[in-house]
């Protein structure tokens, strides 16, 4: 990974995180999904909790297979989610690096980033006999509509209700308008050192931003991810002033699409340096910039702005909205080529991905390769297969 | 004379080819890869040397290519078999658009350009279904040498499905289809039919040009080739020698000083 004096800092919030999460005895606890309305939860005191950032953690400890074989003794199949067979399985044997997660009071869930997340939520409120908060965002087939909006918005005040209820006092509304103020400031600041890779050669790669995401994934709401970013945004900028790139000689510069192959990030990264080849953008770690594109003055009704953030993610779209934007990113990043993980895991980030592909590469002319991984499970993953079609792409951008 | 040499390091077989400053083929050599692919690469390599009448020292250049590419301690270079075949099939068919080779773990179409550059590719996925592999297994299921495979097909009399792409369960329905009394001739067209039928898709994938060139082990199999032919609409070309083209690609690429 490049390196980043900040990293340190966020090793330090990551681990404070957990360590009161494990230790506390006042603050409920509360499972929730990656792409959830985490805000009103930090307005009511309650510590979010995000199995998929601790699936990840597994799996880049190379912790993953023995919990998802302990999931799958217990019955679960090799075609369920990774992160979720993962999960599964820290929670059987409470294993992974923090030992375990620690038992939630409630759950929220939100259908924005998968549809299996609601069978996963459900089997988790069935053991710890917990209540669970569904919102649904609908997928955004032919994108947003006031009619989505809306049917999010009144799921959004229902969830008020509900943690109203569950905490036993009114909901903190002044509190929830500074947590989204937060949220929106640690969105900005992210994107903004993500859109640093403009700069040629790319101050730092991608593989890097997805180390990054732990804060404003599980801190997003909170001051100290703000004050991270805006930490580390100063360090990558200075980088980019210098013209410092993230590897010694930059010759490609490419997208990544879905998510990060978590157990094998070393090895690309080394296979990418040697070709000369720079991760600059992903659609992935662009997700959680999302909050900070919406407008902030006092007459937009904050509900309706958390509403079409959270339906408004790249994996929620349409397959129009995802090309548009794809193409937008190549042009606007100067990139030579794109990669496309087809995750077995996540098949709402994969599906269709061939057809991407071949209408990207029409419309832009930059070659495209689609590899056959997975996000946590090593077991399905062949080095020689996925580098000979990695470096049969590199090799393509090189004779163009 | 310079001359230089491409040595194909896959999963079945190490190949070897000499050829000389005017891409002129002086030798070659095929011999299965075993357990040690770092000897196969030397040997092939030896082989194609003695039947060229030539010595290491007289190579001026040697690129490796295949799975095992990064270690052929011959080699100066190494290049991806994608780009290989490519070569190595407009070189001996120039005007060759779309190039299909089925190898031992392997199956890809390629698309290139006027000058031999690869414009796009696909490959199978991580399943061996379609592959040399594949056809390996069925022809030791139906106890028939792997190089009669094909002939035997244009025996068939009855039409029958091997409906698994999985190689491992495919190999049980050759399994039950010889306990049900059928053929081997029916039961190896059939195998040949569900190669051509995974194949063909993945050449329409990449699209399907005027020429096509088909090469690796599998394009010496007749029954998949016409097959193929007749799924993707097109004649296929085969190059007398369709398992060294990977090879003779290094080779030229370690002509033209290429090869990293």
């Amino acid at each position: 990974m490049t390196e980043f004096k900040a990293f340190s800092k966020m090793k330090e919030l990551m681990t404070n995180y957990y360590i009161e999460a494990k230790t506390t005895k006042e603050k409920p606890i509360a499972w929730i999904t990656s792409g959830a309305p985490v805000e009103f939860l930090f307005a009511m005191d309650i510590i979010p909790i995000y199995p998929e950032n601790y699936a990840a953690m597994c799996a880049a400890n190379h912790q993953s297979v023995e919990l998802m074989e302990a999931a799958e003794e217990a019955g679960f199949s090799q075609d369920i989610c990774a992160y979720a067979r993962t999960d599964f399985g820290a929670d059987l044997t409470q294993g992974g690096p923090a030992g375990g997660l620690p038992p939630p009071h409630f759950l929220v869930c939100s259908t924005n980033i998968c549809k299996t997340v609601i069978k996963w939520y459900e089997v988790v409120a069935r053991k710890y006999n917990v209540p669970l908060f569904i919102v649904d965002t609908p997928f955004l087939h032919e994108g947003l509509n006031k009619d989505l909006i809306d049917y999010t918005v009144r799921q959004l005040k229902d969830l008020e209700n509900f943690l109203s209820e569950f905490m036993g006092r009114p909901f903190d509304r002044e509190r929830f308008y500074k947590v989204l103020a937060l949220s929106q400031e640690a969105a900005e600041q992210w994107k903004k050192m993500l859109y640093l890779g403009k700069t040629m050669p790319s101050p730092f790669n991608s593989l890097d931003s997805f180390i990054h995401l732990g804060p404003i994934v599980t801190l997003r709401g909170t001051k100290e991810c703000v004050d991270y970013y805006k930490l580390l945004y100063k360090e990558v900028a200075e980088r980019a002033e210098k013209k410092i790139g993230s590897i010694p000689e930059e010759k490609y510069r490419v997208l990544w699409d879905n998510l990060p192959v978590w157990f094998k990030m070393r090895r690309l990264e080394r296979f990418f340096e040697e070709k000369k080849c720079t991760l600059v953008v992903t659609t992935y770690a662009n997700s959680w910039g999302g909050l900070g594109n919406h407008q902030t003055e006092a007459e937009n009704d904050p509900y309706e702005l958390l509403a079409a953030s959270y339906l408004n993610v790249y994996i929620n779209w349409g397959f129009e909205e995802r090309i548009k934007y794809l193409a937008q990113l190549i042009e606007e990043f100067s990139l030579t080529g794109f990669i496309m993980h087809s995750n077995r895991s996540c098949k709402p980030y994969s599906v269709g991905m061939y057809r991407l592909q071949e209408e990207l590469s029409r419309l832009t002319g930059r070659p495209g390769v689609v590899i056959e991984a997975d996000q946590n499970d090593p077991r399905v993953y062949s080095d020689a297969q996925v580098e000979t079609r990695l470096e049969a792409f590199i090799e393509s951008m090189g004779s163009n | 004379m310079d001359y230089y040499a491409g040595i194909d390091v896959g999963s079945l077989t190490a190949d070897a080819v000499l050829i000389d400053k005017k891409g002129k083929i002086l030798g070659y050599a095929i011999l299965p890869t075993g357990n040690n692919s770092q000897k196969a690469a030397t040997e092939a390599f030896e082989t194609a040397l003695f039947r060229a009448g030539l010595s290491k020292g007289d190579v001026n250049r040697v690129v490796s290519t295949g799975y095992s590419r990064a270690r052929v301690q011959e080699a100066q270079g190494s290049k991806t078999e994608i780009a290989c075949h490519a070569r190595g099939a407009v070189c001996l068919v120039p005007d060759a658009g779309t190039i299909i080779d089925i190898g031992g773990q392997d199956s890809k179409a390629i698309l290139v350009g006027e000058d031999g550059r690869v414009i796009n590719f696909a490959m199978n996925d991580k399943c061996a279904a379609g592959t040399g592999r594949f056809l390996e297994v069925m022809a030791g299921a139906l106890d028939v040498p792997l190089g009669k495979m094909g002939d035997l097909a244009f025996e068939s009399q009855e039409e029958l499905t091997i409906s698994s792409i999985c190689t491992v369960f495919a190999e049980s329905e050759v399994v039950s289809l010889i306990s049900q009394g059928k053929g081997p001739a029916d039961i190896s067209m059939a195998v040949s039919r569900a190669i051509a039928r995974r194949t063909a898709g993945l050449a329409t994938r990449v699209g399907v040009t005027d020429t096509v060139v088909m090469t690796g082990g599998v394009a010496k199999n007749k029954a998949v080739v016409r097959l193929l032919s007749e799924d993707i609409g097109h004649p296929i070309r085969v190059p007398d020698e369709p398992q060294i083209v990977g090879a003779l690609g290094a080779a030229i690429i370690a002509k033209e000083g290429n090869g990293d």
